[in-house]
């Protein structure tokens, strides 16, 4: 394998293992807080004169 | 509600919610904290919401969104400099280690290295390398040229492959769990 082969290979190492690493973190899920924060912006926005 | 709902359809902050476990991996990247990322996240989020008519529908919402996140990182950066070490690093606290049986190099190993990079090396390459942004997309995202970005993202990997061992001289089989054990343990344990 020549050096310019084995730099692609093992750039291909290194992004499998980034993505690895990216993916578990997505894999953990969203805690809740973010869908309330979500659903109380939503809600000022829908009564933005009335403080609920 | 009831009735159709044309606004609803066409309202990109209902685009938002499928963005968010990206944004909280890219924040965790960047962070390396997880209570520290969900703040941050919590920040992009009412940003986002409050300032969406500055995003142009049919663009990239989740580069836009990451433009957000990263400069708030980057402004508080500069406040507060940083009080925790690099080497304990990225991921290493929000995520289970896992052993490796199949091929991959050993994850913590590979986390230790990441921490090892710049910020401005670790988004990039994580940018390019991990979340399919394109060279232009990592480019405006992080408000740098695009000959920049590629720079980052080379020395990133350049500096992971010589952390995690992966010599470009040197014929390795990189399927075989042995040999990568033996490898990572070498290369990084003395971190």
């Amino acid at each position: 394998m020549s050096g310019h082969e084995k730099n692609r290979s093992n750039e291909g190492v290194i992004d499998e293992n980034l993505r690895r690493v990216y993916q578990e973190t997505v894999d953990e899920g969203i805690p809740d807080r973010f869908k309330s924060l979500l659903e109380q912006l939503k809600q000022q926005d829908q009564a933005p004169d009335r403080e609920a | 509600m009831s009735g159709p709902l044309l606004n609803t359809a066409s309202d990109p902050r209902d685009e938002l919610v499928d963005h968010l476990p990206a944004m909280r991996a890219f924040a965790i990247s960047l962070t390396r904290n997880g209570a520290t990322a969900d703040d941050m996240v919590q920040d992009t989020l009412v940003k986002a919401w409050t300032n969406i008519d500055k995003f142009h529908v049919g663009t990239n919402m989740r580069a836009w969104l990451f433009t957000i996140l990263r400069n708030t990182y980057y402004s508080s950066r500069r406040k507060a400099k940083r009080e925790v070490a690099d080497v304990d690093g990225i991921f290493t606290d929000s995520l289970a280690e896992k052993p490796a049986h199949d091929g991959y190099l050993q994850m913590a190993d590979f986390r230790k290295a990441l921490a090892q990079l710049s910020d401005e090396q670790r988004e990039a390459v994580l940018l390019i390398g991990a979340m399919g942004f394109s060279y232009e997309e990592a480019a405006e995202t992080c408000g740098v040229a695009v000959g920049t970005i590629k720079s980052r993202t080379n020395r990133a990997r350049a500096r992971l492959a010589e952390l995690m061992g992966l010599k470009e001289d040197e014929a390795m089989e990189m399927t075989d769990d042995a040999t990568m054990s033996v490898l990572s343990a070498s290369k990084v344990s003395s971190f």
